[in-house]
């Protein structure tokens, strides 16, 4: 329990010392704390996932009657799949942090003797289960509604092109949801700044997913993509986790 | 060793000085009233001292740590009670003090023991946005001492409270505790009563700073003028 | 401090780009497929390239004021990035025009770089509105630099994606930059190096103009204060919220430290 995590964030390489005084729960059960509370809270509340599963739901229907089609299938699928999965994530990504700058909750956990960086890794993983959550929704009610093709044996590559994406979403989400919970257009800010910044995940996941919504030969996602996925999931991860602590201090 | 040792501490908000020229050195156990009009960096002193806020000029040190640099080693000796009670609304007490105390790394005993010291036991499962205020203060309070902090940052603590609840909490955060105390408040009279040292700050600037023995009440109001 | 060198600068700007002018018109060789028009590629690309590596720059800069704290990193961070989005909006301008010309369409999403920097614009075109949105000057100057470094990572790497997808779908139309004959790469180069002058020229107007602004205001309060203001905090209040970075008070009082007559 009492394992040493000084936090990087008040303090400039080099001039971090040794022990912090007293008890100083490690990373590890810091994040499961948060992750306890942050499940807790949107299960009470049941503010984000039904939102997000319900949203995308609504737009598959959107799409219905705007694109005047029964099915699709292709590129036209892969595209309606993931811009629905990108607006409805921006639903999730707004919310995600509200309930921390509205109850006190940053500087609660700010007082705590613990890494910082918890928070982020805590928040990207809730939002990263309310995306599995809300594709375990919306897959099948594409696959009801809208698509032509049956997912069948494409469906577990489908999921985990889904996944691969969402750790991106995840990562660039919890980033721009800690920097627009703190402005005065917050709930404008985040979709502005997380769309522009998703483009190349919707590229990979779309251009990835199309083969196996394809309609004749349906195939598997091209290596390229899913590696075009893999770096940018890497990069932005190792970049909100850099930057993270920056926006919580003062 | 002093519990607070602050040299010419300085805070700006862009141009404007928040914070200017605060020295003062406390010892432990004692307790640092402070007196000012709003926005006279009251909560701002109080923000910086519980490692919330950077200073921008100037030295602090806390239970003998530098701060910014130290701030992380200091943080888990520290207990804030602000304006904001800290706590989710939607969370039930007793699920909001076992969060903080999973963050401080205390036992989950520890937090059946401060909810019987503000005898808020029995209502601990209800979600905090039930409360009365004066309930939620108590849990607020609970929260701020159940890592037994050496030092206490208390902004208005006995705001909401009835005077039962007052003498029920005096050990914990008034006199009793016998810890080391920086209060803010308003009220001149019972605040000077608890001071060993009074700080009277005015436009971010320390306009008194002296023993609580030797100030009156009528130079307290002076600040408010 | 800051003005130091910029006649320097602008003289050899405006001479870099004169040169480059006559080079365009009367040294480059008209390219068979699109003719005259082809031309606007001596403005169009390096306009490009110069706001990429502006962008990216913004974000390197924007590393520093993180770990300095220094404002001044901010002030530079926030010109590189405010004067790369103008050269943005010049490169889709200029792209457009081109397309207009060779193609027919005011837009083509064939070629991508006029794809990314569409993408680059979206996302740059809302760090003005962030910085508006945070009245701490000291978070706003935070939160800016965050948003610069996530941005200028993204840059090149939505470089990246958005060629990927285009490459398999149409070859390029408005031409490729490899592979120059050399009357071409001379007048190209030198087009680049003139691009370049200009960008750094501009920024550093825009850094002196902001500085001696800033010097101005600490002049003007200090003097307020000395002659016995109430409230010079007052002053602070009717300032209007603003999205550009100000030099805070304690940086402009240790460069006027010590100067005579100050």
């Amino acid at each position: 329990m009492s394992t040493v995590v000084p936090d990087r964030s008040s303090v400039s390489a080099g001039e971090r010392t040794g022990a912090s005084d007293g008890r100083a729960p490690g990373t590890f059960a810091v994040v499961r704390a948060l992750l306890r509370k942050e499940l807790l809270v949107e299960l009470r509340t049941l503010e984000s996932v039904p939102a997000m599963s319900l949203f995308s739901v609504t737009t598959f229907v959107v799409f219905h009657f705007a694109l005047n089609r029964n099915s699709v299938d292709g590129d036209l699928a892969a595209g309606i799949l993931w811009v629905t999965l990108l607006l409805a994530a921006i639903l999730g990504v707004n919310r995600l942090f509200v309930a921390d700058a509205e109850e006190g909750g940053f500087d609660g956990f700010l007082l705590a003797p613990v890494d910082r960086s918890a928070m982020l890794l805590a928040k990207a993983l809730a939002l990263l289960a309310y995306l599995l959550v809300l594709e375990l929704v919306a897959v099948p009610a594409f696959g009801l509604l809208l698509l032509g093709p049956s997912l069948g044996q494409a469906l577990p590559v489908l999921l985990g092109v889904l996944a691969l994406g969402d750790l991106g979403i995840a990562a660039i989400g919890t980033l721009v949801a800690a920097l627009a919970v703190r402005t005065r257009a917050r709930d404008l800010l985040g979709p502005l700044l997380a769309l522009p910044l998703l483009v190349p995940i919707a590229i990979g996941g779309a251009r990835a997913s199309s083969p196996l919504l394809a309609l004749t030969h349906p195939g598997a996602p091209a290596a390229r993509w899913l590696l075009t996925l893999g770096l940018y999931d890497l990069v932005f991860g190792l970049i909100a986790y850099a930057l993270f602590d920056f926006l919580l201090e003062d | 060793m002093a519990a607070l040792q602050l040299e010419g501490l300085a805070r700006h908000y862009g141009e404007r000085e928040a914070l200017s020229g605060v020295s003062l050195t406390l010892k432990e156990g004692q307790t640092l009233v402070v007196f000012g009009p709003n926005g006279a960096g009251k909560s701002t002193l109080l923000r910086v001292l519980a490692t919330l806020l950077r200073p921008h000029a100037g030295s602090v040190s806390v239970l003998g740590r530098r701060l910014p640099q130290e701030s992380w080693a200091v943080r888990g000796r520290i207990g804030l009670l602000g304006h904001e009670p800290l706590l989710y609304r939607e969370l039930t007490a007793r699920e909001n003090l076992r969060f903080h105390a999973r963050l401080h790394g205390v036992a989950a005993a520890r937090v059946e023991e401060v909810l019987e010291l503000v005898r808020m036991r029995g209502r601990a499962a209800e979600p905090i946005r039930t409360l009365s205020r004066g309930m939620v203060q108590r849990v607020a309070i609970a929260r701020a001492v159940l890592h037994d902090p050496q030092l206490l940052l208390l902004d208005e603590p006995r705001a909401n409270l009835d005077p039962a609840a007052i003498e029920l909490v005096d050990p914990l955060i008034g006199a009793g505790s016998r810890r080391t105390r920086v209060i803010c408040s308003h009220d001149p009279g019972g605040g000077l009563a608890e001071a060993d040292l009074v700080l009277g700050l005015r436009a971010g600037r320390p306009a008194l700073l002296r023993a609580a023995a030797e100030v009156t009440g009528t130079e307290i109001a002076e600040l408010y003028r | 401090m800051y003005g130091k060198g910029l006649r320097a600068l602008s003289i050899s700007t405006v001479a870099v780009m004169a040169i480059a002018l006559g080079l365009v018109f009367f040294y480059a060789p008209l390219e068979a497929e699109q003719g005259f028009l082809q031309k606007i590629f001596y403005v169009h690309v390096p306009l490009a390239i110069i706001a990429l590596c502006g962008f990216v720059a913004g974000g390197i800069m924007a590393i520093q004021h993180l770990r300095t704290r220094d404002s001044r990193w901010d002030m530079r961070s926030y010109v590189a990035i405010h004067m790369s989005l103008i050269f943005a909006v010049a490169t889709l301008i200029t792209g457009s025009i081109w397309a207009k010309g060779s193609w027919g369409h005011w837009w083509v999403w064939s070629e991508p770089t006029l794809a990314s920097f569409l993408i680059v614009f979206l996302l740059y075109g809302t760090y003005q509105p962030l910085r508006f949105s945070i009245e701490d000057p000291e978070r706003q100057a935070r939160y800016a630099s965050v948003f610069a470094v996530t941005a200028g990572a993204f840059v090149p790497m939505n470089f990246i994606a958005v060629r990927l997808s285009t490459a398999y779908l149409h070859p390029r139309v408005l031409g490729s930059t490899s592979n120059l004959p050399p009357r071409m790469a001379v007048t190209f180069l030198v087009s680049l190096l003139g691009m370049a002058l200009l960008y750094t020229t501009l920024c550093k107007y825009e850094l002196t103009a902001k500085h001696t602004r800033a010097q101005l205001r600490a002049l003007r309060r200090r003097a307020e204060t000395r002659s016995g203001a109430e409230d010079a905090s007052g002053a602070y209040a009717r300032r209007p919220r603003s999205a550009a970075p100000s030099v805070a008070a304690p940086t402009i009082a240790a460069h006027t430290a010590g100067r005579p007559g100050v």
